[in-house]
């Protein structure tokens, strides 16, 4: 039995080792700050400071800011949940200027850690969570997801067809956004346009995506929008195999430009355009903020298409000119309050 | 009818890996060694095989093949380590198994680190195609379901069927392992090696998990990350256990999994059961393999000695 015990304690200690070499920022230990320059920290979630999506994001927002404002930066990385808390409280120990959390995830550890720490400065991106040091940054999705829709629409209707599709991760409010505005502005286009709703349940089985998607394109879907994370990767997968076989459907991407995901033949995508998310704005702006000593506290600040926090990427090279101009016409229409975009689906209304 | 073409048509793609997965896991526990690291091995090799795929799909259109190849062969060489800890080291082989699924997530994403730069490997493009028999897809029904836009690796989990089948029941080899499991002092008598045995049956656990994971990430997923597998090792071990150990018990339960899960997707079509909330078909094939786990309990036939370090003087 012991002999057991110290083969687990050995592979245990030997796997976090290896993450934790694997993953770490360049110069961090006790002292993570300091203490003179302008200083920004940033907390990762367990999907790494790479992961292309958030945390990755984030960081670049606040690189720019650094590169700006000469400001100093740092990361930690959690490797589970449990390391939020001990992570977000280090850097208010070392009373770095601003501490920010990418995501959700951090809802109930940075509540917890603002009050352990009155005097220190946070910023909660996706999520909100009301404390007077506590900055909650939150993004429009449904402005965004409204932009694809109209270019799902419009591409659809080249094409002769009459249906697209839309996957969500799991059925909760904030998901809904991202369906609620990706209809709107499908039907913004053509009222009598079928949009197929189906959510995986899971944001991390890309099995189960993809064949959603495959049932999906079976019933005539022409193009379909994902907001399920690792399960839209199943998606895109179906799609990519799809165009590589001489079929004419396209995916639509999401948080962050995914054209590159949906490369199937060596220069082709499968991606039709994204639905950028852009956690760097958010971080640069918030970071610039606390800089000039606006820092501000207990606000909900939403990111939208004003401020350009929600967008489609600057290249979309499957998108021709006359959808973007027709895109860029609705972009006005929103940003002058014309069109109201829902943020509830029509099915539960 | 298109309806039930395509469901079968898709819960043969989803059931290959968990197929392939568990007969790998027949191998280890009929020579009486449990391999609970089935889903960690299946890490390696999808790991492995997405990694490959993004080096080797410029040169030539067999990369895929090839990169699901070298990813059994990584489950191979990896499940050597439970080999050892399980049969030289008599460690206890659930610990030993827990340990190889909690080295994979370090060790693959460690290496994605080294290798890419991030946590996850860089998207491949294209990995396997749909193939259509022409000829063969004229068959009514079958060919529909099994020639017609089909990926190949179906056709590979049916093949490793029959002959995992074969080589259990119809040969010498099949006859030891198979005796390793149950009465390895017997085994030992005649002069036959038990560790050698467990050690070929354990090896052979690891090529096929790590061909199935390489499988599983090639076919549904666009890139390798820490989410991939997702869980389809620990269901492969069910559907090892309500297979009964027995090549056509796994190749049922494989595909009885994957269907549960296809037919709740098409949950909403039928009118009666599109009544019932999103949540009941989430927990549908789950509840299923405890009611069916339960109904089979008292058949369960698991190799007498498995779980059972081999004492060459124990009685």
């Amino acid at each position: 039995m012991r002999k057991n015990l110290w083969i687990l304690l050995v592979v245990a200690l030997l796997s976090m080792v290896l993450v934790l070499t694997g993953c770490n920022g360049d110069d961090n230990g006790n002292d993570v700050a300091n203490g003179e320059d302008f200083f920004v920290g940033l907390v990762t979630d367990t999907g790494g400071i790479d992961d292309q999506s958030f945390n990755q994001g984030t960081w670049e927002g606040i690189q720019e800011f650094a590169d700006e404002y000469g400001a100093e930066t740092n990361y930690l990385q959690s490797e589970a949940d449990a390391d939020y808390v001990p992570n977000l409280s280090s850097f208010a120990d070392d009373e770095v200027d601003l501490i920010v959390a990418p995501g959700f995830l951090f809802e109930d550890a940075i509540g917890q850690v603002a009050d352990n720490f009155p005097n220190q400065n946070f910023l909660l991106i996706d999520a909100v969570v009301e404390r007077d040091n506590i900055v909650s940054a939150i993004f429009a999705e449904e402005q965004g997801s409204f932009l694809v829709g109209v270019a799902a629409a419009l591409t659809a209707q080249e094409a002769g067809e009459d249906t697209v599709g839309y996957i969500g991760g799991v059925d909760f409010e904030l998901i809904q956004k991202f369906e609620a505005g990706f209809e709107a502005g499908v039907w913004a286009v053509d009222p009598d346009m079928n949009v197929l709703v189906e959510y995986v349940g899971d944001f991390s089985d890309p099995s189960t995506g993809r064949s959603i998607a495959s049932i999906m394109f079976d019933d005539g879907a022409y193009v379909i929008y994902h907001a399920a994370g690792g399960s839209g990767n199943g998606m895109i997968n179906e799609a990519m195999e799809r165009r590589g076989d001489g079929e004419d459907v396209w995916a639509i991407g999401v948080d962050r430009d995914q054209y590159e995901d949906g490369i199937y033949d060596g220069e082709n995508s499968a991606i039709l355009t994204s639905m950028m998310k852009r956690v760097d704005v958010a971080a640069y702006e918030v970071s610039v903020m606390t800089y000039e000593g606006n820092f501000p506290g207990g606000d909900i600040i939403e990111f939208d298409l004003e401020n350009e926090g929600v967008s489609l990427p600057e290249e979309n090279p499957n998108l021709s000119d006359d959808i973007l101009a027709e895109v860029q016409s609705y972009i006005d229409q929103i940003v002058s309050g014309e069109i109201e975009v829902p943020t509830l689906p029509s099915r539960l209304q | 009818m298109d309806l039930i073409y395509s469901m079968l048509a898709l819960t043969l793609v989803f059931s290959t890996p968990i197929v392939i997965t568990s007969l790998g896991g027949m191998f280890s526990e009929r020579s009486g060694i449990v391999n609970i690291g089935l889903e960690g091995l299946m890490m390696f090799g999808g790991f492995t095989a997405a990694t490959f795929l993004v080096y080797l799909q410029p040169y030539t259109s067999f990369a895929p093949w090839i990169a699901i190849l070298l990813g059994a062969l990584v489950g191979g060489l990896v499940s050597l380590i439970h080999a050892y800890l399980s049969i030289h080291a008599k460690a206890d082989q659930i610990i030993s198994g827990v340990a190889i699924n909690m080295l994979a997530t370090g060790v693959t994403i460690y290496m994605a680190q080294v290798i890419f730069g991030q946590q996850r490997t860089q998207s491949f493009s294209l990995s396997f195609q749909r193939y259509t028999f022409h000829g063969l897809s004229e068959i009514p029904f079958i060919g529909e379901i099994l020639f017609t836009r089909v990926y190949l690796t179906v056709h590979l989990a049916i093949i490793l069927v029959v002959v995992s089948w074969f080589v259990l029941y119809k040969t010498p080899f099949g006859l030891r392992l198979r005796a390793a499991g149950e009465h390895p002092h017997a085994l030992d008598s005649m002069g036959v090696s038990v560790f050698k045995m467990r050690y070929i049956g354990v090896f052979i656990s690891g090529i096929f998990a790590g061909l199935g994971g390489g499988i599983l990430v090639l076919t549904q997923d666009i890139q390798y990350t820490v989410m991939s597998i997702g869980g389809t090792g620990f269901i492969a071990l069910a559907a090892l256990i309500f297979g009964r150990w027995k090549p056509i018990g796994v190749l049922g339960a494989g595909l009885f999994f994957g269907f549960s899960r296809i037919f709740a997707l098409y949950s909403s079509r039928f009118e009666i059961l599109a009544q019932l909330p999103n949540e009941f078909f989430f927990a549908l094939p789950y509840v299923l393999t405890i009611v069916a786990l339960v109904a089979f309990s008292r058949q369960s036939v698991a190799p007498k000695a498995v779980g059972k370090p081999y004492d060459k003087g124990g009685r």
